[in-house]
Parts: C-alpha cells; sequence; structure tokens
C-alpha cells in the first residue's frame, strides 16, 4: 500500500476485499464506531444537537466564503505574534518548507503531532530522507509509525489493531516481551517519548483551527503530547491546511465543544492548545521559533464549485463512524489518506476524478454522514455529484455506460419494458436451473455468489389490477 | 363504485415501481388489500415503468430523465394521490424529479406530479384507526428495516411502526445502535457484492440478536436484497414487506 500524496493503483473492490478478510478489523471496527457514536448521542442527549451544528455550519460556512480575507487577518496577526508564516500551493512545496526548516536549524530529531495534513503531504519519508528522524507522539501514530503502516481514521489511527498486535510491535522496540496489559504498554511508549519530547529540536503539528482575530493556532489532544511537542523543542512548525480559519476567538464556543463531541462524544479534549507565537522575552518556556504554514493542495479551487462545502469540515470523524460501508472495511480501501464518506469526496476532489473517482461509487447514498456531521455538510449530495460528474466527463466504466444507455432505452417505453420483463423472466428462470459455477461467468455473477437471484414475476399487461 | 359518502379523494393511483411489479407482485397485490381495508379505491398505474433510480444515483442523469418521463407521462393521466409502496422511489420521485428535470419542457408535469406522490405508510398511518378496527393479529417480534431514503430524505419513521402499532401480539424492536443501510445502494449491490454482503449480514445479524422473527421495510429495493441473503444463508429471519406483513397478521 502506498502512502502520503501517492495513490493506490488499485480498486476499492481489491482493497475491500483484503480488509473483509481480516477478523480482527471486521470486529473490531463495528464495534469502535459503534462505540464512538453512541458517545456522540449520549454527548448531545438533553442538548439541541441541531441547534449547534446549525451555529457551526454558519461559522464554518462564513469563514469559507470570504477565506482570502480571513487568511488576511490571520497572517497579519501571526506575524504581529512573532509567528513566521509560510504558503504551500501543494504538497511538495510544503515539504520543501518544512524540510528547509528543520534543516536550517540543524535539527536531527523532529516530535509530531498527530495531524492529517502532514499524512496529506507524506512529510515524515520527505524528513527521513534528509536524515531526520521523526518520532510520532500521538500513541496511536507511534504504533502505526513503528509498523510502517497508515492511519485507518481520522481521529483513531490504530482503530483497526489489536492490543496483541500493538503488545508485539512495542516488545520489538523494547526489546523484551511487555505484558499484554493497556496500562504497562501505554507506561512503556510514555517512557520512550518522553526521551523524544526531550531530545528534539523540532517539533510539528497540524492545526485544528486558525484564529483569524487573535492570531492563534488551535490545537486538540486527548495525550498531552502536542503541548510537549508545541513547547519543548526550540521550533515548532504547524502544517495548517488554509481552510482551517475561523473568523473569531468566540468562534471556538461553538466549534470545541462540536468538535470533542461528534469526535469522541467527549465535552471538551482533555487539552485545548492555544498557541500565540514563540516564547517573548521572560516567559520561562516555549520555542524560540513558531512556523505556520499554510497549505492549500487543491482546497482554493473548490471556492465557488459546487463542492465548496466540503473545506467545512473539520476532521471529527463522526462520517467514518456512522458509515456503513466504512465500518465493514475500515479505513485503508479508500486507498489514499482519508476514508469514510469525507474520503470519498475529498480524494476525488484532491487528486481528480480519474484516480480518485471510483470512490463515490463506494457508498450506498445512505446519507447517515449528513445527519451527524457537527457542520452539516451534505455529504451524500456531494457524493452523488461526484457520480454524476464523471459520468459526465466520460470517466465512467464502458461496461456501465452501456447498460445504461440499453436500460434507458428500453424502459422509456411501456411496451419495450413489457418486453424486458418477458426476458426477465425468461433469464432469472434460466438462471435458477444453471449450476452456480455457470451462472458466476454471468454478469449476475456477483450478485449470485453470496444471494439469490431475485425471480422476475411472469408478465401480464395492466389492467388496473395487480396480478 | 363511488358513492357520497366517499369523497372521490379516495381514489388512488398505485404506482408499483419496477422491483415491485416484476419481482414481488404479490406486494402489489397486499397493498392493494391494504388501501382497500383503509378505505381506500386503488387503480394501477399504466404505461408507467422505473422512476429512473438506479441511473440517477450512478450519476447518469440523462438515462434517467429518459425513463423517468415515461412514468411521469404515464401518471400525468391520472388524477389524486399516487401511492407507492416503496421509500427510496417516493424519495426520488418527492424530491428528486424536480432537479432530474429542471430547466426540460417536462419540469412542471414533475413538480405537479411529484406532489402528488404519497409513500405508502403514510397513507396507511393515517387510517391506523381502521386497521386498528380489523383485529389483526402477528404473534411475534418484528426488527422494523428503516429504507435510508425514506427515514433521511423524506424523514419518514413513524408512519410506518404506526402501521405495525395496528396489529395485535407483535413486539417492534429496533435493532443496532441507529438506523442502518442494509448494502443494496442500487447498483452498489452489483458494483461491490462482497461489501454489500458484508452489510446484508450485518443488518440479518443485528434482526437475529434482537430476537427478531421477521425483518419487516417499506422498500422493494432493501427486502428484494435482504431477501437474497437471507435466502442463501437459510438462517436468518425472515424478510417481508409492511403490506405482506399485514397479510400475514390476517388483512384480507
Amino acid at each position: 500500500m502506498s502512502t502520503g500524496d501517492r495513490l493506490t493503483e488499485t480498486t476499492f473492490a481489491q482493497r475491500a476485499h483484503e480488509q473483509l478478510g481480516k477478523s480482527f478489523l471486521r470486529t473490531a471496527v463495528p464495534k469502535a464506531t459503534d462505540h464512538a457514536f453512541s458517545a456522540l448521542q449520549s454527548r448531545f442527549a438533553g442538548h439541541d444537537y441541531e441547534a449547534l451544528r446549525e451555529l457551526g455550519r454558519q461559522i464554518r460556512a462564513e469563514a469559507v466564503a470570504n477565506l482570502d480575507a480571513h487568511l488576511a487577518v490571520l497572517e497579519e496577526r501571526l506575524t504581529a505574534n512573532g509567528v513566521t508564516v509560510h504558503h504551500a500551493r501543494d504538497a511538495a512545496e510544503a515539504r520543501r518548507i518544512i524540510a528547509g526548516i528543520v534543516k536550517g536549524a540543524d535539527a536531527r530529531k523532529v516530535v509530531k503531532v498527530k495531524s492529517m495534513a502532514t499524512e496529506e503531504i507524506a512529510l515524515n519519508p520527505a524528513l527521513e530522507a534528509d536524515g531526520v528522524e521523526v518520532v510520532e507522539t500521538d500513541l496511536g501514530e507511534y504504533i502505526v509509525q513503528l509498523d510502517g503502516d497508515r492511519p485507518s481514521h481520522v481521529i483513531a489511527p490504530i482503530i483497526h489493531k489489536t492490543r496483541g498486535e500493538v503488545r508485539q510491535t512495542l516488545s520489538r522496540v523494547a526489546g523484551r516481551e511487555l505484558p499484554n496489559d493497556a496500562a504497562e504498554l501505554t507506561g512503556f511508549a510514555r517512557g520512550a517519548l518522553r526521551d523524544a519530547f526531550m531530545t528534539a529540536d523540532v517539533g510539528i503539528s497540524g492545526a485544528n483551527f486558525g484564529i483569524a482575530d487573535s492570531g492563534t493556532v488551535c490545537l486538540l489532544t486527548n495525550e498531552g503530547n502536542g503541548r510537549m511537542c508545541t513547547s519543548l523543542p526550540r521550533i515548532h512548525v504547524s502544517l495548517m491546511g488554509i481552510e482551517r480559519v475561523l473568523p473569531r476567538t468566540e468562534d471556538l464556543a461553538v466549534m470545541l465543544p462540536l468538535l470533542a463531541g461528534a469526535g469522541t462524544g467527549q465535552l471538551i479534549t482533555t487539552y485545548v492548545n492555544l498557541l500565540s507565537g514563540p516564547r517573548r522575552p521572560g516567559e520561562p518556556d516555549g520555542p524560540e521559533q513558531m512556523h505556520v504554514v499554510m497549505l492549500d493542495n487543491g482546497r482554493r479551487a473548490l471556492l465557488g464549485t459546487p463542492y465548496q462545502d466540503v473545506l467545512h469540515c473539520i476532521r471529527c470523524g463522526a462520517c467514518q463512524n456512522v458509515c456503513p460501508v466504512y465500518r465493514q472495511v475500515g479505513g485503508h480501501a479508500y486507498g489514499w489518506v482519508y476514508g469514510g464518506p469525507i474520503g470519498a469526496v475529498l480524494t476525488p476532489l484532491f487528486r481528480g476524478l480519474g484516480a480518485g473517482g471510483e470512490l463515490p461509487q463506494a457508498s450506498t447514498l445512505c446519507g447517515a454522514c449528513d445527519d451527524v456531521c457537527p457542520v452539516k455538510i451534505p455529504l451524500h449530495d456531494l457524493l452523488h455529484g461526484l457520480r454524476a460528474d464523471r459520468a459526465d466527463a466520460g470517466l465512467a466504466p464502458r461496461r456501465e455506460r452501456i447498460a445504461a444507455q440499453l436500460w434507458s432505452l428500453a424502459w422509456s417505453h411501456p411496451l419495450l419494458y413489457r418486453v424486458s420483463a418477458r426476458v426477465g423472466w425468461l433469464g432469472t428462470a434460466a438462471l435458477s436451473r444453471l449450476p452456480a459455477r455457470l451462472v458466476a461467468r454471468t454478469p449476475a455473477g456477483g450478485w449470485a455468489a453470496s444471494r439469490e437471484i431475485p425471480r422476475v414475476a411472469r408478465y401480464r399487461a395492466g389492467s388496473g389490477e395487480p396480478r | 363504485m363511488t358513492t357520497a359518502a366517499q369523497p372521490t379523494t379516495d381514489r388512488v393511483t398505485v404506482f408499483p415501481t419496477c422491483l415491485g411489479d416484476l419481482t414481488m407482485p404479490d406486494v402489489v397485490a397486499r397493498t392493494f388489500a391494504a388501501l382497500r381495508a383503509c378505505g381506500y379505491q386503488p387503480r394501477l398505474a399504466e404505461d408507467v415503468t422505473c422512476c429512473g433510480q438506479p441511473a440517477y444515483n450512478s450519476g447518469f442523469d440523462a438515462q434517467a430523465r429518459r425513463v423517468a418521463r415515461a412514468t411521469l407521462k404515464g401518471l400525468s393521466r391520472t388524477d389524486g394521490p399516487i401511492v407507492v409502496p416503496a421509500g427510496s422511489c417516493s424519495a426520488m420521485m418527492i424530491l428528486h424529479w424536480r432537479e432530474l428535470f429542471r430547466g426540460t419542457r417536462h419540469e412542471r408535469d414533475a413538480v405537479r406530479v411529484s406532489q402528488r406522490v404519497r409513500e405508502l405508510t403514510t397513507v396507511l398511518a393515517e387510517r391506523a384507526d381502521r386497521l386498528a378496527a380489523l383485529g389483526l393479529r402477528w404473534d411475534g417480534t418484528v426488527a422494523y428495516h428503516d429504507s435510508c431514503h425514506m427515514l433521511r430524505e423524506l424523514r419518514i419513521a413513524d408512519a410506518p411502526r404506526a402501521v405495525l402499532g395496528a396489529v395485535e401480539g407483535v413486539t417492534v424492536v429496533s435493532t443496532g445502535v441507529a438506523p442502518r443501510c442494509c448494502g443494496f445502494g442500487g447498483t452498489f449491490s452489483m458494483r461491490y457484492p462482497e461489501v454489500s454482503t458484508a452489510m446484508a449480514d450485518a443488518t440479518l445479524d443485528d434482526a437475529t440478536a434482537a430476537s427478531a422473527h421477521a425483518v419487516v421495510s417499506a422498500d422493494p429495493g432493501c427486502l428484494m436484497h435482504l431477501g437474497a441473503r437471507a435466502g442463501r444463508r437459510g438462517d436468518a429471519p425472515r424478510v417481508m414487506h409492511v403490506a405482506t406483513f399485514l397479510h400475514e397478521a390476517g388483512l384480507r
């Protein structure tokens, strides 16, 4: 499986097949996602979630509608706070900028806070190619990194792994058999990471929000690693998707409970870091330098398109938790960085309808994602729109185009419809007599491998009464 | 046989949908019986085919429009409510036909017809008292399976439960943490058979875990898929349409 800013060349069906064969994933992901969704429901029980998410939608819509204006204010205030602001048009430029900061500081070791944006630009391999040691410090991401794996959920990166697998991985690092106990395993990781915090030269994070009016990067974590990474090393670099701007500090009053509640069912995350610049004279701690890299990478191009609303996303993962497809196949089946409904929308938008255009089909358009999204992104409309765009661009598979055309020619005439009904009656009757190995070679083979073939009834013309 | 006591608005047209028409004629017949029991006079729509949903959901709007136009034409020749015993087809006609025909010369017709479309259980639920007076009985536990588009696009959740509630002896249970798709999704079920089947299994297993004897739904799409999987497995609860359920409960 490829990583970062490259897409895999396999199909969704192939990747899903691989994931469906993992028995642990088949029990763990449904359990974990059901748990997360129940937590969301309990969190907002007795509260008006509908009203809160409408407020969230309005805040995000305003931020994105006037994106450049808010970004200008954010940059001005960040600069006034002593932060160096950089602009990256794409993943390669973002990697160059960050690698440059790291190299300029003569840094040997980098500690990282969990960040989907850094996954998106495949930052770690780039830094490692420069001979820099990179240590992920979110516990889940740390395991992912040790295994050479990829996160499979935007906030729960190792939702697909068992405790046993985590134990094996950490035992390998420890050079001894660690006990199969969550507290012991976490304790070992904490010790290993503590060393990394103390010896790293640069801390790299994402940004949950960039608050324009105060020039602040808001970073949310539950493990405290974010605070360590952004205050102990000499330099802090935050990679922020440009859409993550919030106009006002007071917007956090809505966005913090929405993000924490939709993501994990928490009232608020354990740590809320509001980072407004490097250490000032007389201050006892904080980095000597703070950099913010504003990442475009396909975002600005969505402004003014029917897909602008996807920029409202705050990466809470709630749509993944409720998605009936995601819960069966997990995040890796989506082939790039983002899985689930949000991934099926973002991937083709960021990577093109050719490479990512299949993903919007990997949904039943059930709409569960729309109903849970804390900022009311109409995900199933966007998925539907991308399907139409792909068909309009002539990128749908030839077989599907021909089938749609033939079907529409027949069923646009009641008489031909009745003829097709007769053909269907004969066809399904014949299929029911064929041995399974022959059925498998017909177009009905995919369906029939695991399901009975519905029988088309013998058709008689309508007489105002059902048959 | 219209009498003064029965206003003409009780005449309804039933659009059987392609799946109902081609694969579930019994459901259409049970739909007629249920409507009659509630005092309606149903007639079967003629010269209709499909609402266009399979192509529309796959992104083939032109093809969807061509097929939907035939059905629109057939339905335009009728008047009064159009009852559809299928949640997702109802959603297609009520919500998406306007969009599909926008800017075409059929737009006005599409809007007019879409305003007449009623999902079956909402029509029955309005006269649930008449159903309740029939002394229907079905002893056992039923998992009601929400059709996604019926639930999340049309927001119809209470009506089918009210219809089931008119039957004595039955316990209606919820399954899973929330209503969840059965994995049909039209062409999705053929494009991704493995994932689709895994989703059907999750739905059937949830029903089994809730000790359900039957899974009842108001959408032939879900039913065809769940029924086809349950048939292959052999160990799953029975799968049936709301109208079939009423028939089993004694409605004639």
